[in-house]
């Protein structure tokens, strides 16, 4: 390689040495995280090398139906996503805020000390993944506060892209604009490239910081062969898709259909579970826990993931606003696809089909969304509703 | 006849849109009456030969019940209507009224009205119309006071 | 975009989630479940500026969290106020405070009442039950700068006589200040002299000019739902009719997601609406 590497720079190098861009970011500092094989599923978690990746392993995905297969060829990355999201990096599931000691009748509180945050380095973000973290960018810091836990995490964070060969059974990024293709928001994106007994990567540098990680790996020129060949494989993936959204309107079709009877209908599957919000990379709501020790002298406040869908989350003055099963599947599919939209500007749903996978009775988002526009009981106005600014 | 009551009728808003003659006409039944704090307006089982626009004070309406001794259940003030007992049988009043401060306004002649009604029912419908407001009126703030909003329900 | 109240925030806070200690002076009984406790901070160096219509987070060590609104005079701050309810563990525990023990405070958050937006025009407040605590701030700031406003006319609504809350500011206010105070309860005893009847029968005659008139409305929200259709019935303009709503919270800052009122987050743009903002689902089950 004889260029100099810059934003925008597309080469390629052979599979071997994926291992070299690994230790590139141990070297320099950061913690790698990426896909690797547990329980009979992929999940995210530490790397220490590629071995640690599922290389030749695929998976089957259906409405509530996840399966791993074997594959032939090898590859690192030869799937799509699986039950973790990066969010349980970004914004962990428990996460401590602060501690307080308690001394007479005073308190003193002691803010988490921000030392060194951990910095991340994630191989093998999806095209949905990466709007996704977009998304979550969104509430936690362009919103009125910044969430500083998620701010240091975020900063201190290196994104090696991956884009889809392959489409999932309840993949629909195409639907929403989020992928296959990887556009935006990385430091690196990688094409995997296994044909004709040659197993390579096409890599697209999207930062400064991306350049320089990469020239630590022996490089080739991207020939136009390799670039017509990723090309073509994401155009197979986007055409390929396992479910599609209609996404016309989809904000004033849900605002215009509360009482559609097809809540009732989906409300005779629904189990509240939560599986969807836990699996869901954009979810974000949370509670706090005020816990103490039995003296009372050491009171510490945590925050915790939560859902929607549990009975007491809009509990207030002795009852539940949701308190039908009803009424929060409604409230987790309209904020999902309509409210999100006037909040933070763009869809709270990228199309990573995970809650499909992961709902033990397999409703479909897509499904039901298609059902509501079949039989909207009102016609569209000309304008937005009323009260929606 | 001119009534001398007829402008104090007609910048009512009970009687807004009615014609001049009704206006006159029910000018003709009414008289003004005046009422002391504590005095009693009407009984419960009277006769209720008559309705009131109260003029200015207040008029509780009020019922005797065991153990709890006078219940006030709501006021009527400045401005608004009380009673339509006269309209149906047995024309008996279902409440007490006791005025809380010194108040005025006019007393209409039910019994009388109620023939005129019967006679022309064009200004049947208009009393008619103007009552079912207050009444329904009525019942929506009773529907409220039913729901205790502010009660706590924990 | 429909126009809001703007968001008026305390510079002070680095970490939104972290309380801030204060001390509490004194803890008041006003009716038999609610009560009102008088705050200020531990560090007397630290200053508090809220607009009226906010709340904080009011923080019990080692028992949790509620928003309430703040009831105390702007101008007072950092002195202040927050009158509650007991409805669960939290305010049980804040009940069994005393004087000089530590409570956590975060914020002002939310948006507040538009007092500005009502110079040169008749103000009707209406409130319902311990709905007057959130208004109360406004109509300190309405009386500070009292010749600003046409007519102030305050009607006010709760369950019994002994249910009603600051009775004697409202008396001293009725007396000093051209405002016209109407209070009405569901239901009395015979010694009650007073209003009998829900708040909103007091609105078809009460004196305002509906054309150019702000209201701001406060209460359980069947009851600002018919005070807004009686403020409408008279044309009073949706734009410039305010509502105060409520959710629960855990963080009061838009990230718990606990708050979330149709498209909206009541902690950050409420609690304080238009009701033209919410026409749409105010009064639409379990949203």
């Amino acid at each position: 390689m004889t260029e100099p590497l810059q934003v925008g720079s597309t080469v390629v190098f052979e599979q071997q040495h994926l291992e070299e861009l690994l230790r590139a970011l141990v070297a320099r500092g950061y913690e790698v995280l990426g896909p690797t094989l547990r329980e009979g599923a992929i999940v995210y978690d530490r790397l220490t090398s590629t071995q640690d990746l599922p290389a030749g392993w695929t998976d089957e995905q259906a409405g509530g139906k996840y399966r791993l297969k074997r594959r032939e060829d090898g590859a690192f990355f030869g799937y799509v996503v699986g039950p973790h999201s990066w969010k349980k990096f970004l914004y962990p599931p428990i996460q401590r805020l602060w501690q307080a000691t308690r001394n007479g009748k005073g308190v003193r509180i002691l803010p988490e000390e921000r030392k060194a945050p951990p910095k991340y380095a994630f191989i093998g973000v999806r095209a949905c993944e990466l709007h996704a973290i977009a998304v979550q960018d969104k509430v936690f810091l362009e919103g009125q506060f910044v969430d500083p836990n998620y701010k240091l995490r975020r900063e201190g964070l290196f994104l090696v892209a991956v884009n889809c060969v392959q489409a999932g059974g309840n993949c629909f990024c195409a639907s929403m604009s989020t992928g296959p293709k990887a556009t935006s928001g990385y430091d690196l994106a990688l094409t995997e490239l296994v044909q004709d007994g040659q197993h390579r990567f096409l890599a697209e540098v999207g930062t400064a910081h991306g350049a320089e990680v990469l020239s630590a790996v022996p490089l080739q020129q991207a020939e136009n062969a390799d670039k017509q060949l990723a090309e073509r494989l994401l155009e197979q993936t986007a055409r390929r898709m396992g479910r599609k959204l209609d996404t016309r309107g989809i904000k004033e079709l849900l605002y215009r259909n509360y009482e559609h009877p097809q809540w009732d209908a989906v409300t005779e599957r629904c189990l509240s579970c939560a599986n969807c919000t836990m699996v869901c990379p954009t979810c974000f709501c949370s509670t706090v826990e005020d816990v103490t020790d039995l003296t009372g002298a050491h009171p510490e406040r945590r925050r915790r993931w939560d859902s929607c869908f549990t009975v007491d989350f809009s509990y207030i003055h002795g009852g539940s606003v949701r308190a039908t099963p009803r009424s929060r599947y409604r409230q987790w599919m309209t904020h999902k696809l309509a409210t999100w939209i006037d909040q933070f500007g763009v869809s709270g749903c990228v199309g990573c089909g995970r809650c499909i996978t992961w709902c033990p009775v397999g409703i479909d988002i897509t499904a039901e969304a298609e059902v509501i526009r079949a039989s909207d009981t009102v016609k569209a106005p000309t304008q937005p509703e009323q009260g929606f600014a | 006849m001119i009534h001398t009551l007829g402008p104090i009728l007609r910048e009512h808003p009970f009687f807004h849109g009615m014609e001049e003659q009704y206006i006159q006409l029910i000018a003709g039944c009414s008289l003004n009456v005046r009422f002391n704090a504590g005095d009693a307006i009407f009984h419960e089982g009277d006769p209720a030969d008559h309705f009131y626009l109260i003029r200015a004070g207040l008029v509780s309406v009020q019922f005797v019940v065991p153990h709890r001794g006078l219940t006030t259940i709501m006021t009527v003030g400045s401005g608004e209507v009380l009673g339509w007992s006269w309209l149906f049988p047995p024309y008996r009043w279902h409440f007490d009224a006791r005025a809380q401060q010194p108040t005025h306004g006019l007393a209409f002649d039910g019994k009388c009205l109620r023939g005129k009604c019967d006679e022309d029912h064009d200004l049947g419908y208009e009393i008619y119309k103007r009552f079912t407001q207050v009444i329904t009126e009525r019942l929506e703030s009773t529907r409220l006071q039913l729901l205790d909003l502010y009660g706590n329900h924990a | 975009m429909l126009e809001q109240p703007e968001v008026v925030t305390a510079g002070l806070i680095s970490d939104p989630m972290l309380p801030t200690p204060y001390r509490i002076q004194r803890v008041k009984q006003e009716t038999d479940d609610t009560f009102t406790l008088e705050l200020l901070p531990e560090d007397s160096d630290r200053g508090f500026f809220f607009a009226p219509g906010q709340f904080n987070m009011l923080y019990v060590f080692g028992v949790g969290e509620v928003p309430i609104s703040i009831s105390s005079d702007p101008d007072d701050a950092p002195l202040l106020k927050h009158t509650t309810r007991v409805v669960g563990t939290v305010t049980k525990a804040m009940r069994q405070l005393k004087r000089g023990d530590t409570i956590g405070i975060r914020g002002p958050f939310g948006t507040h009442w538009p007092v500005e937006e009502a110079a040169g025009r008749d103000v009707v407040i209406v409130a319902g039950g311990i709905g007057l605590a959130p208004l109360r701030p406004a109509l300190y700031q309405l009386m500070a700068d009292r010749e600003k406003y046409r007519k102030i006319v305050l009607l006010y609504g709760t369950r019994t006589p002994e249910d009603m809350l600051y009775r004697q500011e409202l008396e001293r206010w009725r007396g000093k200040f051209d405002l016209e105070i109407q209070v009405t309860v569901d239901r009395a005893a015979s010694t009650w002299r007073g209003n009998v009847g829900v708040v909103t029968t007091m609105i078809p005659r009460a004196p305002f000019d509906p054309s150019n008139t702000l209201a701001m409305i406060c209460g359980p929200e069947v009851m600002m739902r018919f005070t807004v259709m009686e403020l409408l019935k008279r044309g009073a303009a949706p734009e410039r009719t305010f509502l105060s709503a409520e959710r629960n919270m855990k963080c009061g800052i838009g990230f718990c997601g606990h708050c979330q009122y149709g498209p909206t987050f009541i902690c950050k743009d409420g609690p304080v609406f238009t009701y033209a903002r919410i026409a749409s689902i105010l009064g639409r089950s379990e949203v």
